[in-house]
């Protein structure tokens, strides 16, 4: 149990829980609630620091403008860097070359 | 009550670039499924996105070509939402800061131009592609192939300033030429390198706010755009009609049964959480890289055609259609350099030019009949070498064959005929074997002179030079 601080509500656990494809039961969504909200609740120490005189940064490292040249791989006999026989390995199902997954639409 | 229709519409235009967006796999149509992927696009543990520089400058080029501002300093944001073709969980895109902020397109709607205004133009990766069921094998299964994730695309956002189903049509088309002129994208709608989305609404005339907007997906021709945004209006005219509100959803296009239908709310899921993509630096667009995508923009089809009228003296009408692929008006001007007379081969090209193109389902550059050859016809023709009309017979072959005009004229014998002797011999040949007709013209139907033409035209298999037989028949009718 967490300290009863709420941030995550069980709606919301629910909503992301959704939209992530995972299919919780009750339990399992009552204990995910109070486990996120124990770490969001540790978190939360970090708005104690003082920001006032920190730039907004969108990345860590001091870095801009890093780039490829448009080329492709050098596989001997192909273009892609894996092979397509490595690049279903670790599939569950295959099928004429293609991931197999239940089907989406009807 | 009277309505006006506000559409706007989100193209995805596939960037011509070798490599993927972010990783070095080569993003060639129809491969073998999943063969071209690799740990990055696969959206394996532990892999780091790098950008691919010349999607960033094919973006910049389109967005100053339609005056668009470049923002000096931007990044890219995760989208996140679930689908097997995602394999990631979250497409790499742009959200706050675009790359590309406003911009204009001119288009020609009823002979006056309009300014479509441009929202924005962002970069972002493709997602790959889902086979479902019995079109593959299991009707309960569906099939990922993975080759076209994280293929580099471009987003044009429109503003919503389009008022019609055939304006939007016309705007869709005009922005497919001036990307084919950009030579950024190659517009191939069929095979989804230009894919289109439309907001449509309607809103009282007269009225300023928007009305509540459905997006229409699945829009893959532009024949498509124009019959989904002219249903999706007439079904929000029925909505408001009726006294109902439009609901604000998806809804994918039909084109067997030409409606819209709302998509299944399950395969709907509005609820991105973009925030800004960790695994990728920020850009600072150097001013001097800027300037020279500037310095690199082509001359666009509004240009060219102004050139065309002024330059080579042609019509508007031709210099629409010469302009409307740059192929097209690549192949012209390469004609009309070895056969400088701009209005002959303008009615080549636009005729017996493009008849065999659309029959044969070419570009101009595929065409067995190339620049040269058609200039070769062409002298022919002018020189007296064969008629007009056996020319349209040699042009056939030559397309069939891909043989010179030369050598077709020379194997079928089709010289046309000017020697006046000789002409004179077989019209008095004709004449001769016709003295009903000829006794009839005598006698003031004088409507026979075609008749006799027609005769002398056959006698000779078409060869003879119709200017000459003309003036024979007169002299010898006398």
């Amino acid at each position: 149990m967490s300290d009863g601080h709420i941030i995550i509500s069980e709606e919301q656990v629910a909503h992301v829980a959704r939209l992530a494809r995972l299919g919780l039961d009750a339990d399992e969504q009552r204990r995910l609630t109070d486990q996120l909200n124990t770490i969001l609740t540790y978190m939360e120490q970090l708005s104690e620091v003082p920001t006032e005189d920190v730039e907004p940064t969108a990345h860590v490292f001091d870095l801009v403008n890093v780039y490829r040249a448009d080329e492709t791989g050098r596989r001997a006999g192909g273009t892609s860097l894996a092979s397509q026989e490595a690049a279903l390995s670790n599939a569950p199902e295959t099928e004429q070359h293609f991931f197999v997954v239940p089907r989406i639409v009807e | 009550m009277d309505y006006e229709c506000v559409i706007g519409l989100e193209v995805h235009a596939q960037l011509l670039t070798y490599s993927k967006l972010f990783c070095s796999c080569a993003t060639t149509f129809q491969a073998d499924p999943n063969d071209q992927t690799c740990p990055v696009c696969l959206g394996l543990p532990g892999v780091l996105p790098v950008l691919n520089r010349q999607a960033v400058e094919l973006t910049l080029r389109t967005g100053l070509a339609m005056q668009g501002t470049v923002a000096t300093s931007n990044r890219f944001a995760r989208k996140n939402y679930f689908y097997p073709d995602l394999p990631k969980g979250y497409q790499i895109s742009q959200f706050e800061e675009p790359l590309i902020e406003g911009g204009c397109l001119n288009i020609e709607i009823d002979g006056t131009t309009r300014q479509v205004c441009l929202n924005r133009i962002h970069l972002e990766e493709d997602a790959g592609k889902s086979i479902h069921g019995e079109n593959l094998a299991d009707p309960n299964k569906s099939y990922v192939d993975l080759n076209r994730t994280g293929v580099p695309l471009m987003e044009i956002v429109s503003a919503p300033d389009l008022r019609s189903p055939a304006e939007a049509r016309v705007y869709l088309q005009k922005l497919k030429t001036v990307l084919e002129y950009l030579d950024v994208c190659d517009g191939n709608m069929e095979e989804g390198s230009l894919r289109c989305d439309a907001n449509v609404s309607l809103r009282p005339v007269g009225t300023e706010t928007l009305g509540t907007r459905t997006e229409i997906k699945n829009l893959n021709s532009f024949r498509n755009v124009q019959q989904a945004i002219a249903y999706e209006m007439e079904r929000q005219r029925g909505v408001l009609e009726n006294g109902a509100s439009v609901v604000q959803e998806t809804r994918l296009f039909d084109a067997a049964r030409g409606v819209t239908l709302p998509m299944r709310s399950k395969e709907e899921a509005h609820d991105y959480r973009y925030f800004p993509e960790p695994d990728l630096v920020p850009l600072q667009i150097e001013p001097e890289w800027i300037e020279r995508v500037r310095q690199s923009i082509p001359e666009l089809p509004d240009a060219r055609r102004q050139r065309f009228v002024s330059q080579y003296g042609l019509p508007a009408y031709d210099a629409d259609v010469l302009v409307a692929s740059r192929a097209m008006a690549d192949y012209f001007e390469a004609t009309v350099e070895l056969f400088p007379q701009p209005k002959i081969v303008s009615n080549w090209v636009m005729g017996d030019f493009l008849r065999e193109l659309n029959q044969a389902h070419h570009r101009p550059d595929e065409a067995p009949v190339s620049p040269t050859r058609l200039a070769e016809l062409l002298r022919l023709i002018d020189e007296g070498t064969i008629s007009g009309k056996i020319a349209k017979t040699v042009f056939e072959d030559m397309y069939r064959t891909g043989k010179g005009a030369g050598d077709i004229v020379a194997e079928q014998g089709l010289v046309q005929m000017s020697d006046s002797d000789a002409l004179r011999e077989v019209i008095e040949q004709v004449l001769a074997g016709h003295p009903e007709q000829l006794a009839a013209y005598r006698a003031g139907k004088e409507k026979l002179l075609g008749f006799f033409v027609g005769q002398t035209m056959k006698a000779t298999q078409g060869k003879a030079n119709p200017a000459m037989v003309n003036t024979l028949l007169r002299q010898l009718l006398q």
